[in-house]
């Protein structure tokens, strides 16, 4: 991909999904959520691919930064709606948006810079910690609902903001990555030590990869909320993180365009599985270890540097 | 010797109850070769990581171009213009070697995030600037033809090259290596003795280089140090260190 293409893909994937939006109303409306429901995994796929597969930290905590911005995303347009006229909805909407991705970044900082300072795996037990402690937050906070949830959120999320919003990730992530700034994210995936002796410094870029897949998370979560129109704080449980990160691993760590079929599938899969879901888990399991034995790395990944092709 | 690149004034870390590195004193100018030697777990790496902020010393004091070094992290000496290879060769291995190279060469251009996606004029004339540098300095090495190869599928002594390549891409003062003639053949030393007197005198750097091969340091270094459990036992030319009684018994006793 050179410099120039990338931005020049984005604006016709926006074009594209633009277009398409406008003829959802063809098609069957459970078809088109499921559409919405992938764009979305999109969005949390590749965010987490920043940071589980180009930076290679494992974090196990992307349904809490998920929550998050949900929640912020979700209660900032319920308190906006009543005050401001109805042609402000956009607005309500897009900023709701965006302040919950950066409450999820906030959130993202605060839990990223004191356990990406230390060298090991202290990010997956402290991203599965979080998630477990936001989760309860909002379990007994009863101005967002508490344990029945937060209800009546307007369904403003259509089939153009759920890819647009995927669009811009995918952008996002691969402009980042494929950009001499942007090796330093694989140099540490590779080698924190040669990286810190190449002048990579990989605490900021652990840090800077954690605080970007927080953000996207978090819009992914306000994208969700209005989706869905409900939120309940069972919808963010630890069984969501492993959904996401197995999207990741089934892609191919650090793939983005094996990622992004991943989460195609992995949302799709339990639709056709409905009657099986408390197989799932199992189901997941027994495909990912086929995975580590058949294609160590990934299944749709092609090539010596696949890797580096985001 | 004007005032000194490098200046370890009694150095010494301690891993629980071993003392690694004892009391050191090295002193470097710019664009010295300088040797440092001594058998199998002497304490070479280790004075390697302490300079370079792997370690942090449990005593004493590292000066490098006048400013004290301690509580620096790797990166930042780099920075400075410290840059080193490694005994195990550590390269980025998902990456091509022209990448390894230009993940290096980034470190004196100050593209960041923003940049990286708003990819104006001022990015791709910066990439294209790393970009150059990086083919110049592959060219001058003979790695051009594996520019786009994976670093890991290159032959070994090809692997020793682009790592010194990539530390050079950091614009080093001082360069450390480490072992480089390690797993090599008589024939590939000569040859890497060649490489290294070369990039002294290309690059106007200068280069300490550990090496467990008494014959590779002999041939070029002009000053040598010898270290012997953690302790620096003797320090001269080549014709004094070899002559010195405390070294035989040292390689001797090896
Ligand atoms: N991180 C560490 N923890 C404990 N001991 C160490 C550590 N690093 C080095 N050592 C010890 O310090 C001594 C010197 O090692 P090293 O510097 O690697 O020797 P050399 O490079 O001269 O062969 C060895 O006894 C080694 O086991
Ligand atoms: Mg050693």
């Amino acid at each position: 991909m050179t410099h120039s293409s990338t931005k020049r893909m984005l604006v016709i994937a926006l074009m594209t999904v633009t277009l398409a939006s406008l003829c959802t109303h063809w098609f069957n409306r459970y078809y088109v959520g499921v559409a919405i429901d992938i764009g979305i995994n999109i969005i949390l796929a590749v965010s987490l691919n920043l940071i589980n597969g180009h930076t290679g930290q494992f974090s196990l905590g992307h349904a809490g930064f998920m929550a998050v911005g949900g929640y912020t995303t979700a209660k900032f347009a319920l308190v906006m709606q009543p005050i401001l006229p109805t042609w402000l909805q956009p607005v309500i909407f897009i900023a709701g948006l965006l302040l919950g991705g950066l409450m999820a970044a906030a959130a993202g900082l605060a839990v990223g810079v004191p356990s990406l300072r230390l060298r090991g795996d202290y990010l997956a037990i402290v991203t599965l910690g979080f998630g477990e402690i936001i989760r309860v937050i909002f379990q007994n906070t009863e101005s967002l609902g508490a344990a029945t949830g937060l209800t009546g959120i307007p369904a403003w999320t259509n089939f153009g903001w759920a890819w647009g919003g995927a669009a811009v990730t995918v952008f996002v992530v691969a402009s980042l990555v494929n950009s001499t700034y942007g090796r330093g994210f694989i140099a540490v995936h590779d080698d924190e030590v040669a990286a810190g002796a190449s002048g990579v410094n990989p605490v900021r870029y652990k840090v800077t990869a954690f605080v970007i897949g927080s953000f996207f998370a978090g819009i992914a979560g306000g994208l969700y909320a209005h989706h869905k129109s409900f939120l309940s704080p069972t919808g963010f449980d630890f069984m969501k993180s492993i959904d996401i990160v197995v999207m990741v691993i089934l892609g191919g760590m650090g793939r983005t365009a094996g990622v992004i079929i991943a989460a195609v599938l992995v949302t799709v899969l339990p639709e056709f599985l409905r009657g099986m879901a408390e197989y799932r888990m199992i189901i997941y399991s027994l495909l990912i270890i086929g995975l580590m034995i058949a294609r160590p790395q990934g299944l749709f990944s092609f090539g010596k540097l696949g890797r580096t092709k985001a | 010797m004007n005032s000194p690149l490098l200046q370890l004034d009694k150095v010494t870390i301690r891993f629980g109850g071993l003392t690694a590195v004892s009391a050191v004193d090295l002193l470097i100018g710019a664009n010295e070769l300088i040797g440092l030697i001594g058998p199998n777990g002497a304490g070479k790496t280790t004075v390697f990581n302490l300079i370079t902020g792997v370690y942090q010393a449990t005593e004493g004091k590292i000066t490098f171009s006048g400013q004290p070094t301690p509580g620096l992290k790797p990166h930042e000496l780099t920075k400075l213009g410290i840059a080193r290879t490694f005994q195990n060769i550590r390269l980025f291995a998902s990456m091509s070697v022209f990448d390894n190279v230009r993940t290096a060469a980034a470190l004196h251009h100050s593209h960041g995030v923003r940049s990286a996606l708003w990819r104006g004029p001022a990015f791709r004339e910066g990439e294209q600037t790393i970009e150059k540098q990086v083919m110049e300095l592959l060219d001058i090495f003979d790695l051009g033809k594996f520019r786009e190869e994976p670093a890991k599928c290159m032959p070994y002594g090809s692997q020793r090259r682009l790592e010194i390549v990539r530390a050079l891409a950091t614009k080093p003062k001082l360069l450390l290596l480490d072992e480089p003639a390690a797993g090599m053949n008589p024939t590939e030393k000569i040859e890497l003795t060649r490489l290294i007197r070369f990039i002294k005198d290309k690059f106007q750097i200068a280069v300490l280089l550990v090496e467990h091969d008494m014959q590779v340091v002999m041939g070029i270094c002009e000053r040598i140090a010898v270290l012997d459990y953690g302790v620096k036992i003797a320090e001269g030319t080549p014709a004094e260190v070899r002559a010195n009684p405390k070294v035989i018994e040292a390689y001797l006793g090896d």
